[in-house]
């Protein structure tokens, strides 16, 4: 009980600590999701809408990339990274940056496997009123994520909730270093392992209230578009 | 007759040789012959599943047929489909407004013109209704838009495909009206309908279909008076189900 009322005094004191680690784990997490964002709408809306050898296979290996274990993502980056990988040279291991491509690489498959699933329902409705306007290619890309937004936005809000919460492939690359490479998640594990049980906690809590907080935002965009019949 | 500016070119003569589209072992158009070749209205009529909508949409280029081959004033399908616009049964809207809705299908000389896409929503009485999100108009409401859609790009041909099916009376005669003024302006449309009565307002031309293929192609008038075929007889009899 008492780590839990000092825990909450960590937050309400805006904690040098606590923020430093809450504004790096905000910023890896919403560069990586940007960056999945340019990569897997326009990846998702292109397999749905497109016809070629092989689509299947494509949609078949997204939806397994989205449950794909987030040690596994973290190993296959730190080999690709490591001083002895194919990438060693640009230094990046034990950076914020090789936390952003390991996201990058965990979340872009979730994005694109949900808008494809999003666009592909609306390029049923679609396609022939597109036909006969003669929309076709990059117009018909840029058209259905247009029309799709409100429920592509809950896709990378979906998108963001696995990034921020992501524990297992960050702490790989980034090696939990303080003032450097430490987020919340690798963070709550370090301080429980050590029996920090208040910093643990309060980055918990804030945790918490940021998946509240992305919840609460999916639930209002589905309700705002249902409302307008925008969904 | 000399050609207004605004007039859209002629697709005419339209022309089918043989059409055919095949499914497993049934042949939904099974040799369709057909030439069109006088402006104005032509109502496709036929009973249900006769192939009325499938010719319709191997006309706009939606479907390829197995065989066959159709000619829009000397033109392929694909190389006349800029030249075409469809309104389908079901009026499938962006989401967005109305106005963008519009908008988004207009030329780009329409598109930098406001007050063209306007006129075009003032032509089936949505003007009010512009910046309203397009899927919250009612059904008549939307198929009307989808018509000022249809009319943005000045079609040669237009294609109604049973566009006032299970739309209120107001509704079918203001759509009706619309479609007659595009008609008296040069385009040529195609209408599939099921409505004998509207078949009758509408019709320059009939051709019924039946059992995917052209039983009969007359002027209406003396389609309604005297059919020449037996099934076409049956039908306006109320005889075989529509």
């Amino acid at each position: 009980m008492d780590s839990l009322v000092e825990a909450f005094r960590l937050i309400i004191s805006l904690d040098a600590d606590l923020f430093e680690i809450l504004w790096l784990s905000i910023k890896v997490s919403l560069v990586a999701l940007i960056i999945a964002a340019f990569i897997g709408l326009p990846l998702g809306t292109y397999l749905a809408i497109t016809k070629f050898p092989g689509r299947k296979f494509c949609i078949l290996l997204l939806n397994a990339l989205m449950g794909m274990p987030p040690v596994v993502v973290g190993l296959m980056v730190y080999l690709l990274l490591s001083r002895s990988g194919p990438l060693g040279w640009l230094g990046l291991l034990y950076t914020p940056t090789a936390m952003i491509i390991a996201q990058v690489v965990l979340i872009t498959p979730i994005i694109a496997a949900l808008s494809n699933q999003v666009i592909e329902h609306l390029h049923q409705e679609y396609s022939d009123t597109f036909y006969s306007m003669g929309v076709t290619g990059r117009r018909a890309v840029a058209a259905y994520l247009v029309d799709a937004r409100y429920a592509l936005t809950t896709c990378i809000l979906a998108g963001f909730g696995r990034a921020i919460a992501e524990v297992g492939a960050v702490i790989i690359v980034g090696g939990n270093i303080d003032h450097l490479t430490r987020v919340m998640t690798t963070a709550i594990a370090l301080e429980t392992s050590k029996g920090n049980l208040t910093l643990a906690l309060a980055l918990g809590a804030v945790l918490l209230a940021l998946s509240l907080l992305v919840n609460a935002l999916v639930i209002g965009v589905r309700e705002y578009a249902a409302k307008r019949q925008y969904a | 007759m000399q050609r207004s500016a605004n007039m859209p070119r002629s697709i005419l003569p339209l022309s089918i040789c043989d059409l055919r589209l095949i499914k497993g072992d049934r042949a939904l158009l099974g040799g369709v012959n057909l030439m069109i070749d006088h402006p104005g209205i032509t109502v496709i009529m036929g009973p249900n599943g006769a192939g009325k909508s499938l010719l319709l949409r191997c006309l706009h280029g939606l479907i390829k047929p197995d065989f066959g081959r159709i000619t829009l004033g000397h033109q392929s399908v694909a190389d006349s489909s800029d030249q075409q616009a469809m309104v389908f049964q079901q009026p499938v809207l962006l989401r967005r407004t109305v106005l963008q809705n519009l908008a988004f299908a207009a030329p780009k000389t329409a598109k930098t013109d406001p007050q063209c896409l306007m006129r075009a929503l003032e032509s089936v009485n949505l003007a009010d209704r512009a910046h309203q999100p397009a899927r919250m108009l009612s059904g008549g409401e939307q198929q009307r838009l989808s018509l000022a859609r249809a009319l943005l790009s000045r079609p040669a041909l237009l294609l109604l495909d049973e566009a006032t099916a299970s739309l209120d009376p107001a509704s079918v005669l203001l759509i009706e009206s619309l479609v007659k003024a595009q008609s008296a302006q040069g385009t040529k449309v195609i209408l599939v309908s099921h409505d004998q009565g509207q078949a009758r307002r509408m019709a320059d031309e009939v051709v019924f279909i039946s059992n995917g293929q052209v039983a009969e192609q007359s002027p209406a008038e003396q389609f309604f008076t005297a059919p020449q075929t037996p099934v076409a007889q049956a039908y306006l009899a109320g005889e075989i189900s529509f």
